[in-house]
């Protein structure tokens, strides 16, 4: 419900800074995923938020008002730990009720929410089973009844999928996008899983070596990532970086380098033009690459096949495009070869270009 | 076939020395105690001229006053020994659970009571306890306080007093190891579910701990139930028999009285009284892995 400001928020350990101001808004009822890979700050956010982390310098603002002065307890919140953090000692009833319990709230009160709760998440024939008698999965829903019995404003979450296998976490996934469009909450969500971040997120922010990289909704992101590392963080397979120089010729401008000559659109092409270097990389997602031996070689790449990856209706290939790998989707059915020399077509819209130095999208 | 023989009582040669030592070290004496307390028995006599009384010394002992007085001196001292040194080390280990700068000299200052060899540990205190030039009385003397008969009218607690210094840190080290092996995800979520430091020791450190508590409990109890050393110099047992617990009566009977099958019969009831403890420490830790094994296997059904 309320809304998140985290102003200029610095983390020192010691001398070492690893946040270097954080400023970030989150609107009510947002669910806002911060993702990033492991040391970028990502978690340290959200534990300064939740007041397990002191904050050096900086402000968090809730509803405009300051809260990193205060007690975890004070702060009107609920987290979910990425071990689960049940209490090993209580069953699942005691888990749950644990705050309710400490709020010395009346006994009948506590005794239906906790029904309400363990009904919510699947767990009703459990509740009086310790947490070591559950599975990874039941744990899990423990954990979410947990924060959920405490009806607090805002939801923590601390990678809470990345101790579950594969199967489980699709699915937790997928019940955890239903809790979050059920109860009305502001949320945030920390992870190192890309997938987890575009599938949940309304708002994604990306963060790498404690700065915040962009932030915005998957689809802006996706399609206009402002950088070189949130384009190659964001998508699966991730996009294919080709390093090329802009040329300008009289029928257009062109994008070449070892092993492709390529055209591009006119705006991009505008853009290009007036970028002061002319040393770029030129960013393809596999999804805009499409096999078309018919199109012509200035909007196409020609790769040659080095592996072949099935993986059902689809297959990756991992193809050879000058000196440089470029990784493709490709139709199962289409018959390929070793070696063979394919032509791709490419979505001129698709095209990505970074200044080679500081990687920033033109 | 002789080579896999041998190949098979390989563990066994190299298990025989320790064997041997055992049996020598352990059981010899042992069953020579166990024998010996059936007769009755002086020091001038071997083992073999002694007349055989059959179970006369242990009843002896049962309807002996002196006994039932040692025996409860020394119930009380293990009693309060052992209460007040897990409070005050659970407390200290509690407090002591954080980072401070220095921290590790701290612990290390904590434990040195421990590393002191009983003996010194008696005299030394045996010179602080002292009527006159002792530390504590011309301390209550210079703040014009009435000194206190330390060893003579409060033996009982001035020993208590001296052993708790002792062995306090013995309990706070396990404790300590205790709480620093607690899941620390487990403590924030209990910040964060509303819990007051206090209401973090009471509802989660505490029961997890518990299981690490109940052993160094037992082994204090058992230890505290053979203490010498520390008590034997600095009162003697004395006054009377205030002090005089079980394993200091053993000796006098054994040496003062010169009846060597009571003290024998003496040093079997307290063998007795500490297989019991001993038995209900393995049993406890056995219940705990039972209760764990049963949780994993509920567990894995319900996956």
């Amino acid at each position: 419900m309320p809304k998140i400001r985290l102003e200029n928020l610095i983390k020192r350990y010691g001398n070492v800074e690893v946040l270097h101001g954080i400023d970030l808004e989150m609107a009510d009822n947002e669910f806002t995923v911060l993702v990033g890979p492991s040391g970028c700050g990502k978690s340290t956010t959200l534990r300064m938020i939740a007041g397990l982390e002191d904050v050096s310098e900086g402000e968090i603002y809730v509803d405009e008002k300051p809260i990193s002065h205060l007690e975890p307890k004070d702060r009107d919140l609920a987290m979910v730990f990425q071990d689960y953090a049940l209490y090993p000692h209580m069953n699942v009833a005691q888990n749950i009720s644990f705050a309710l319990r400490l709020a010395k709230r009346p006994k009948s009160e506590i005794e239906s929410k906790v029904r309400d709760v363990a009904a919510t998440v699947g767990l009703t024939e459990f509740l009086d089973r310790k947490p070591g008698a559950l599975s990874g999965g039941q744990r899990q829903r423990v954990a979410m009844a947990r924060a959920l019995a405490k009806d607090s404003s805002m939801f923590l979450f601390d990678e809470p999928l990345s101790n579950l296998d594969a199967k489980l976490r699709g699915q937790m996934r997928a019940e955890l996008a239903l809790m979050s469009q059920r109860v009305q909450k502001n949320m945030i969500y920390v992870t190192h899983d890309q997938i987890e971040a575009m599938t949940l997120a309304d708002r994604i922010v990306v963060m790498h070596g404690g700065y915040i990289q962009q932030q915005g909704t998957p689809k802006e992101l996706f399609q206009r990532p402002v950088n070189k590392f949130v384009a190659g963080f964001l998508g699966m397979p991730p996009m294919n970086f080709l390093e090329g120089v802009i040329e300008e010729r009289s029928n257009g401008v062109y994008v070449k380098g070892d092993g492709f000559d390529l055209r591009l659109e006119p705006e991009k092409a505008a853009g290009a033009k007036s970028h002061s270097s002319k040393e770029v990389t030129l960013g393809i997602r596999p999804s805009d690459l499409k096999y078309d031996p018919d199109v012509a070689a200035e909007d196409a790449l020609q790769l040659d096949i080095m592996v072949s990856e099935y993986i059902g209706a689809q297959s990756v290939l991992l193809c050879q495009c000058g000196s440089a790998k470029v990784m493709v989707e490709l139709n199962s059915d289409v018959p390929v070869s070793f070696g063979q020399s394919l032509t791709f077509a490419v979505n001129t819209n698709g095209v990505h270009l970074f200044d080679r130095q500081s990687e920033v999208a033109l | 076939m002789r080579r896999s023989v041998a190949n098979r009582l390989t563990p066994y040669m190299f298990l025989a020395p320790a064997a041997v030592i055992m049996a020598i070290a352990l059981l010899y004496p042992l069953g020579y105690m166990i024998w010996g307390s059936f007769r009755d028995w002086n020091p001038s006599q071997t083992i073999g001229e002694a007349e055989f009384v059959g179970l006369k010394n242990y009843v002896t002992l049962w309807n002996d006053p002196n006994f039932h007085e040692s025996l409860g001196v020394t119930l009380k001292f293990a009693f309060f020994v052992v209460s007040f040194e897990m409070v005050i080390g659970v407390g200290l280990a509690l407090l002591l659970d954080r980072d401070i700068r220095g921290m590790s000299v701290l612990r290390t200052l904590f434990i040195l009571p421990m590393m002191i060899a009983p003996v010194v540990v008696g005299l030394m205190w045996r010179y602080m306890y002292h009527p006159t030039v002792g530390t504590f009385n011309r301390f209550l003397e210079d703040i014009g306080l009435p000194s206190v008969d330390w060893l003579g009218q409060h033996a009982l607690m001035s020993i208590i007093i001296a052993d708790i210094w002792q062995w306090t840190p013995f309990i706070f080290i396990l404790s300590l190891a205790a709480l620093q092996s607690l899941p620390s995800s487990a403590l924030e979520a209990a910040r964060i579910d509303g819990a007051t430091g206090w209401q973090q020791i009471v509802h989660i450190k505490l029961p997890l701990m518990m299981p690490v508590l109940i052993v160094t409990a037992l082994l204090r109890l058992i230890d505290a139930f053979k203490v010498l050393e520390v008590i034997l110099v600095m009162t003697q047992g004395g006054p009377g028999l205030s002090t005089e617990i079980l394993a200091l009566r053993i000796s006098r009977t054994a040496t003062e009285f010169r009846e060597l099958g009571v003290a024998a019969a003496m040093s079997n009831y307290l063998l007795m009284l500490l297989l019991l403890l001993t038995v209900a420490m393995f049993a406890f830790n056995r219940l705990q892995e039972i209760r764990a094994a049963r949780t994993r296997a509920a567990a894995e059904e319900g996956v």
